[in-house]
């Protein structure tokens, strides 16, 4: 069953009618419906065009948080050859939040890092929705240095709401855990490209994707805080989100105009979860392309260009 | 840079800062409630004198207090980009901004300086809890890179006090920016073998917590400060029951083996003049109370007595 997100009802309520229209259909076959519900297929195809098109952020934030939405997992699945999944950070425990390994890209040996969120109760659960404590990113760590020692380029897939605020991830070091990612990250003379495939929640997303090449799919986000979040400390209402939402500037395209984001790779109509074969496989190719810019360089050069790049991020605003 | 025009003459026992207002000539102290008179307070570095508390205590106010004889030289922060995203929520960043300007005197959250702590040369950044809440901007990165660019070209030790309630939200993704970048500028410090020193104050959150605030070669801390990622409210609303008492808290990171130390303000400059002479092979220092250092001192500037490796004065 498609979940529909609250600014498609409309489009619920035409696609609804066009199939209780083929059931009927299906169980008295002298009705002749086809052309009426050929006709409220395009309808929905138009009010789908029309809607995503002009997206509002905040309806960014909600495509990008769609439960059908492609995860990791997924993507790992599809993209990747013999992934064999690395656990634990050799201090405390494993984080299911984040998941990693070796794999083959286009039968090249690397090392993959990403935030699963699950894809059902259980799924979420044992993921923690995507958000890493302390040992998913010493995890990353680990890989990251196992990466750099071996000469195996790193994609990251950013997809988290956020580190998790819990009791004993603070106890354990969130916030250093976070620190050194984020600076392993910037160590690494291997190429390191990252996805930003729905959520880019604030220093969870950062310890990942401070890399040579940071895409960003069309309506994933990424800011430093969540638009709840936001509107809840400057605007006292977290039902503000909308307002934060606009102000914050998290969409792909305001992350590119940016340069915080090199690239936005194009979704299906109505968003990664209507075609998630059809955005893994434009996933692939921009990874594969941004490797392709990578490859042959040095360690040095990689690290250098990587830090130039960020120092130099926020060297000019968005344009008024 | 010119040494003479960035000469910063000290407001030796200023009885006020600018940021108090002349009538209320006494403060009640957060810790125990006694009222405390002013001079008392300032003279005592912003700690209660009766129980001990540490209050928040303005950038300049600190440096005056921690370079030799009140004199250091503030090292010029480049410029960002104004209000780079056209922020607005109940007001605008800009006028947000103005208003911060005006209540603090101050361009922004932190305060770059360079000069002796008992004679050891030092460059030194503070941030500024008092304008925004010491949020972390592109201003305050740019402070932190400076800091690093200067200690790397004078051959130094950064000695950076953290104060932050997190990112400057109105920068939104280019607050964010700063994790990575402010990184960076720790790594310059690292490659050249020139020690890194963060005193954690109250408080000390979010995205400056997991980004240059941890990095440190030593790690140190005030007494009482909030040290934390997510805030201790966030942390309730998660998880739905009551945090233990001291949770967060400078000691409570002690314990958890995620700081070096916890030090009383009024001891922290002999501490890093210890600490700094002893990573940078030093004698030990002389004590007492130390005038500015005199013109033939700072001839030594280009000169320091930095670790051999690498550290010899020039930019890299
Ligand atoms: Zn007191």
């Amino acid at each position: 069953m498609t979940h529909y997100l609250d600014f498609e009802k409309p489009l619920a309520e035409i696609e609804g009618k066009a199939e209780e229209l083929r059931a009927m259909a299906r169980e008295n076959e002298e009705m002749d419906i086809e052309d009426e519900a050929a006709a409220l297929d395009r309808k929905a195809r138009e009010l789908l065009q029309d809607l995503y098109t002009k997206l509002s952020p905040w309806r960014k934030c909600q495509v990008a948080r769609h439960p059908d939405r492609p995860h990791c997992r997924d993507y790992v699945e599809a993209l990747f050859t013999e992934f064999t999944a690395l656990a634990g950070d050799r201090g405390f425990a494993d984080d299911h939040a984040v998941m990693g390994g070796l794999a083959r890209f286009d039968d090249m040996p690397v090392v993959v890092i990403g935030h699963e969120k699950g894809h059902d109760t259980q799924s979420r659960i044992h993921r923690n929705f995507g958000m890493a404590r302390p040992e998913g990113y010493r995890k990353a760590v680990r890989l990251m240095e196992m990466a750099d020692r071996f000469r195996l380029p790193v994609v990251t897939l950013i997809d988290t709401p956020g580190a998790y605020p819990g009791k004993g991830a603070e106890e354990r070091g969130q916030s250093e855990a976070i620190a050194r990612s984020t600076e392993k990250c910037l160590q690494i003379g291997v190429p390191l490209v990252s996805v930003v495939i729905g959520e880019g929640g604030s220093g969870g997303a950062v310890a990942f994707a401070t890399a040579n090449r940071v895409a960003m799919l069309e309506h994933s986000v990424y800011s430093v805080i969540s638009p709840e979040g936001c509107a809840s400390i400057l605007w006292k209402d977290s039902e503000k989100m909308r307002e934060a939402a606009e102000a914050l500037r998290l969409t792909a395209q305001d992350l590119y105009g940016l340069g915080v984001c090199d690239r936005i790779i194009a979704e299906p109509l109505g968003g990664a979860h209507r075609d998630p074969q059809g955005t893994i496989a434009s996933v692939g190719a921009a990874i594969a392309v941004m490797l392709k810019e990578l490859s042959g360089k040095d360690g040095a050069s990689l690290v250098e260009a990587r830090r130039k790049k960020f120092l130099k991020i926020g060297s000019k605003g968005l344009a008024a | 840079m010119n040494w003479i025009t960035n000469y910063v003459r000290p407001r030796i026992n200023s009885i006020f800062s600018r940021r108090e207002t002349p009538e209320n000539l006494w403060s009640k102290c957060d810790g125990c409630g006694t009222m405390l008179f002013h001079r008392e307070i300032s003279d005592n570095l912003n700690v209660c004198t009766s129980c001990g508390h540490h209050m928040n205590i303005t950038p300049r106010d600190r440096f005056a207090a921690l370079f030799d004889g009140g004199v250091y030289s503030e090292i010029e922060v480049p410029e960002p980009v104004a209000d780079p995203l056209h922020f607005r929520d109940s007001k605008r960043y800009p006028d947000r901004m103005k208003a911060a300007q005006k209540a603090t005197g101050e361009r922004e959250a932190m305060l770059v300086g360079t000069g002796e702590i008992g004679r050891t040369p030092i460059v030194a950044a503070a941030q500024d809890f008092g304008f925004m809440g010491g949020s972390m901007g592109m201003y305050v990165g740019n402070a932190i890179i400076a800091a690093a660019e200067e200690a790397v070209r004078l051959g130094r030790p950064l000695v950076l006090f953290s104060a932050a309630g997190g990112a400057r939200m109105q920068e939104g993704i280019l607050s964010l920016m700063q994790m990575p970048r402010t990184t960076v500028a720790v790594q310059m410090l690292k490659e050249k073998r020139l020690p890194y020193i963060v005193v954690l104050t109250h408080p000390t959150t979010g995205g400056v917590t997991a980004s240059y605030a941890m990095l440190g070669d030593v790690q140190i801390a005030e007494p009482g400060a909030l040290i934390c990622f997510a805030g201790p409210r966030v942390i309730e609303q998660t998880i739905r029951e009551k945090l233990p008492e001291g949770f967060q808290t400078a000691e409570y990171l002690l314990e958890h083996g995620m700081l070096d130390r916890v030090t009383d303000r009024r001891r922290m400059r002999d501490e890093l003049i210890v600490l700094t002479r002893m990573l940078m092979h030093m004698p030990p220092p002389t004590w007492g109370d130390l005038p500015p250092p005199g013109p033939e001192d700072r001839t030594r500037d280009d000169a320091p007595g930095a670790a051999e490796d690498g550290a010899d004065g020039t930019a890299a």
